[in-house]
Order: structure tokens, then C-alpha cells, then sequence
């Protein structure tokens, strides 16, 4: 049953290992280019990391920002501040009443080089050395709060976070801020800045990063057989939401509209997505349920897809369960493969994804697959773009997260 | 090593300019921070923080109130050298 109140898309930015733009970001998926590269190997020697590679952002923050906004935001704040403005300029700068401007643009980790910086500051010289803006930078709402600021969006600014799934959940919940009146424009998205030795080490120890040392471009491959892990990325993807009615009445460029937000949590364990599915395809069905659409309406589904070894499986068969039979005729892109895993911001840049390849009727490539797995029951697109067909159609973005979270968006066609 | 006031007034500038953008030439010693530069409180406390460091000097929280202009700033941190 669809909502009486119609949410589109009117605007993208983001800021990615891929580009320091949605335009050059999309046209590097399309070539099914890597953002993954060596880091600083001074980490790798002091600290001993097992991991040498991340996918690092394409165009660093003092290219783009003047030197006191970067002493006053975390890397975290930096990358949503220019992924904001670039989508807000997108949608061709709306003139609204700030109460009526909503922001949601959430990271999944927060201001960590901000706590780390000053807890070795601390360390090292003592308290009176810590800086007055620590707290203001490293608190997990500054990104949304720092976008509230610059655009004076009033109708609130909130910060939902659910590790990898934080960026769809941010969107979901704009979404929900339109459909229950609060406002009739949201920026919304997600970001992520922990390319740092600490959570490199973290997550490490977690044994989920791939150890794909001596080929990094490589390394982020969902779906092959011999895939061990996912490649920490870092960047942001914001997009804005407007209500349907306000969208024409000033006549702004719709890409495409989000048809339904479907939301569950496994309840299960603090890492591992239960392994039926059960959680995922809940997400999925709830999401088609609150949309005007129907799994045969849907023709691609950019996966969550990490490279793990187990959590991809378990989304592919979890598609199956949602879509049954019309999975047949989806085309399955793993982005990450290209992108990297950008944390929060990860649910956001794959639903700017989502939004070109409906609109563009373009699904993205999966590269380094070379055998894919045998148990994959989808059709998975590998290596170049797949033409997707013409007249309405719709696509499913899957985020899921560390905590057992579940977020499917539909997006749709306009 | 005691600083010059001018050295003390071209460190502060590079301090002041770091946190506000302004160029450095415009970080005068007849400046008020709050009325000329635009400086909030919390930027103030960062730019008291980062002066301390660079001049080896402590600023009392209740001394910071006395300080309206660059040059209140580069008098106080000259006076207080070596006294840290």
C-alpha cells in the first residue's frame, strides 16, 4: 500500500575512493574502475597491520574546503559537507523556510580521528593541550549537525546509525520525515572517514578485511569463489529528498522517486547476519509492501554485498526469498567490488547508485569476479554496464549492518 | 627562549588566520577579537589553547575575559614568558 505522500530525488553529491563527484564517481563505476590503493606503508611498519590497502577518497577534503572548515570538522563532517553541497547545488539550490528542511546525514562510526587525535594529544602533552572543538568534531551527529548549520535545515537534523547500514537508514528515515509532514525537503545520506590504523587493526582482528596484499584492485570481489574479505573505503553520498508536490511546483529534475523504506533487525548476533535470511527478506517484502510496486517491477538490486565469504550468500538467497520467482530477471550489482565498503556512507553512495542505474537504465558492473561463486542463485552483472529495460521500472538497495540491521529502499522509475 | 612582541604578534596571526581564514595581515594588534576578527568564544579557547603550546605560556581561564584585542593577547603572552 503506497504512501499518499510521493517522495523523489532531486539532487546527488557524494565524495568517493571512485571521484570527488557523483559525475566522475558514476562514470568510474560504469568503467568498472577500483578505488582501492596502497595506504601510508609507515602504518604498516610501525604498527605491524595485516592490511596494507584501503579504498582511500579520490579528492582530498583541502582541495575543496578552506583550511577552518577542515580544522573545525572531522574527516568524517568534511566528506558529508561536500557531498551535501554538491547535492544541494544538484537539486538546484531550493529556496524553502527552513522549518521546512530537514537534514539526516549520519555516520556509522563518527569523529574517530577526532577522539583518536586527541586522546594522543592527551597522552603526550595533557589535558590544557586537548582543543576546545574536540567534542563538537568527534561526536557522531556532527556531520548531520554541520549540514543543519550551513543550509538551516530546522525541522530537525538527526543522526540514525546502524554501522553499514547508517547511510540507507539515514535516507529512509528523510524519507519518513516528508511522509509524516515534518518537512518537505531532506538532505539525507551517510558518511565515513576510519581509514586510520586503529579501526584498520579493528576490523582486522574482526576477520572480515580481505589480506589481498599484492593485488589491491582486486581484493573487494563479492561472489567469487575466492573472495576473503572486505575492503575498507572511505567518502560520503548525500541525496536530496523533496516531496513529490513540492518537487513540481518549482519544477525541479527528478531522478527517481524512493517508493519504499523496509526496515528489520535480526536479533540474532553482533556481527554474523542470521543465516536464513529471515531478517534480510523481511527488509525486502517490507520495503515492496509500502511501495506501489511489485517484485515483478523490479529489474535490479544493488547488493550490500561485502566480499565476505558468508554474507554473501546469505544476501543471495535472502533476494530469492524476497523476490521468488521474478529474481529471475534481476540484474545483481555488487558496487562495493569497486568502491570499496564505505562504512556509513556505504547505504547512501549505493542508493545514488540505484537511482542512475533506474534512471540511466544502466546497471553497474561487478568487477573481479573470475568464477563466481556456484551457489550464487542470481544473475550477477560482471565487468561491464548491463542495459536494463525501458518503461517504469524499479530497483531494490540492500544495506545491512553489524548489530543484525536491515535496510531495503525501492526505488523506482519517474 | 623568550619571544619578541613581534614574534609573538606573527605567531598569533598564523594561529588567528589558521582558525578564522582571515590573512594574516589583517590580524592587527588594535583588533578586538569578537568585534573585528569574529571570534566566538570556542574559537577563542582554540586559539588560546594553540597559543599556550606555541609560546610556552599558561593563559588562566579568568585572564582570557581581559583580552578584547590582538594586542591585549601578544602584551599578556609577552609578560608571561617564563613563568609557565
Amino acid at each position: 500500500m503506497s504512501h499518499p505522500i510521493d517522495v523523489v530525488v532531486t539532487g546527488l553529491g557524494a565524495t568517493t575512493p571512485l571521484g570527488g563527484d557523483v559525475p566522475t564517481t558514476w562514470a568510474a563505476a560504469l568503467a568498472g574502475e577500483s578505488g582501492a590503493r596502497p595506504f601510508d606503508p609507515e602504518w604498516v611498519e610501525t604498527f605491524g597491520l595485516p592490511v596494507t590497502f584501503a579504498a582511500t577518497i579520490k579528492v582530498t577534503p583541502d582541495e575543496v574546503l578552506t583550511r577552518p572548515e577542515i580544522k573545525r570538522m572531522d574527516p568524517s563532517a568534511q566528506y558529508a559537507i561536500i557531498a551535501a553541497r554538491e547535492a544541494w547545488a544538484d537539486a538546484g539550490a531550493p529556496e524553502i523556510d527552513g522549518e521546512r528542511l530537514g537534514a539526516v546525514v549520519s555516520s556509522g562510526i563518527g569523529g574517530i580521528w577526532t577522539t583518536l587525535e586527541a586522546w594522543d594529544t592527551l597522552r603526550e602533552k595533557g589535558s590544557r593541550r586537548v582543543l576546545p572543538m574536540t567534542v563538537p568534531m568527534m561526536m557522531p551527529n556532527s556531520p548531520t549537525a554541520y549540514v543543519s548549520l550551513e543550509f538551516g535545515a530546522k525541522a530537525g537534523a538527526h543522526a540514525v546509525v546502524s554501522a553499514c547500514a547508517t547511510g540507507a537508514e539515514a535516507i529512509g528515515y528523510g524519507v519518513d520525515m516528508i511522509r509524516s509532514g515534518r518537512a518537505d525537503i531532506v538532505i539525507a545520506g551517510g558518511t565515513e572517514a576510519t581509514i586510520h590504523p586503529m579501526p584498520i587493526a579493528a576490523f582486522a582482528a574482526s576477520r572480515t578485511l580481505s589480506l589481498r596484499n599484492d593485488d589491491p584492485q582486486a581484493a573487494s570481489r563479492p561472489y567469487d569463489v575466492d573472495r576473503d574479505g572486505f575492503v575498507i573505503g572511505e567518502g560520503a553520498g548525500v541525496v536530496v529528498l523533496e516531496s513529490a508536490a513540492h518537487a513540481a511546483a518549482r519544477g525541479a529534475r527528478v531522478y527517481g522517486r524512493i517508493a519504499g523504506v523496509g526496515l528489520s533487525a535480526d536479533g540474532y548476533h553482533i556481527t554474523s547476519p542470521e543465516p536464513s535470511g529471515d531478517g534480510q527478506i523481511r527488509a525486502m517484502k517490507a520495503a515492496l509492501a509500502e511501495s506501489d510496486v511489485t517484485a515483478a517491477d523490479v529489474v535490479h538490486v544493488n547488493a550490500h554485498a561485502t566480499s565476505t565469504v558468508v554474507g554473501d550468500l546469505i544476501e543471495a538467497r535472502s533476494v530469492r526469498g524476497a523476490l521468488g520467482e521474478d529474481s529471475d530477471h534481476v540484474a545483481l550489482s555488487a558496487t562495493k567490488s569497486m568502491t570499496g565498503h564505505l562504512l556509513g556512507g556505504a547505504g547512501a553512495l549505493e542508493t545514488i547508485f540505484t537511482v542512475l542505474a533506474v534512471r540511466d537504465r544502466q546497471a553497474p558492473p561487478t568487477i573481479n569476479v573470475e568464477t563466481p561463486d556456484p551457489e550464487l542463485v542470481l544473475d550477477l552483472v560482471r565487468d561491464k554496464p548491463r542495459q536494463l529495460r525501458d518503461g517504469d521500472v524499479a530497483a531494490l538497495n540492500n544495506s545491512f549492518g553489524f548489530g543484525g540491521h536491515n535496510v531495503a529502499l525501492v526505488v523506482t522509475s519517474v | 627562549m623568550a619571544y619578541s612582541e613581534q614574534e609573538i604578534l606573527a605567531g598569533l596571526a598564523e594561529i588567528v588566520s589558521e582558525e578564522t581564514g582571515l590573512p594574516t595581515d589583517s590580524v592587527l594588534p588594535e583588533k578586538s577579537f569578537t568585534d573585528d576578527l569574529d571570534i566566538d568564544s570556542l574559537s577563542m579557547m582554540t586559539i588560546v589553547t594553540l597559543a599556550e603550546e606555541k609560546f610556552d605560556v599558561r593563559i588562566p581561564d579568568d585572564e582570557v575575559k581581559n583580552l578584547a584585542t590582538v594586542g591585549d593577547a601578544v602584551s599578556f603572552i609577552a609578560g608571561a614568558q617564563g613563568k609557565a
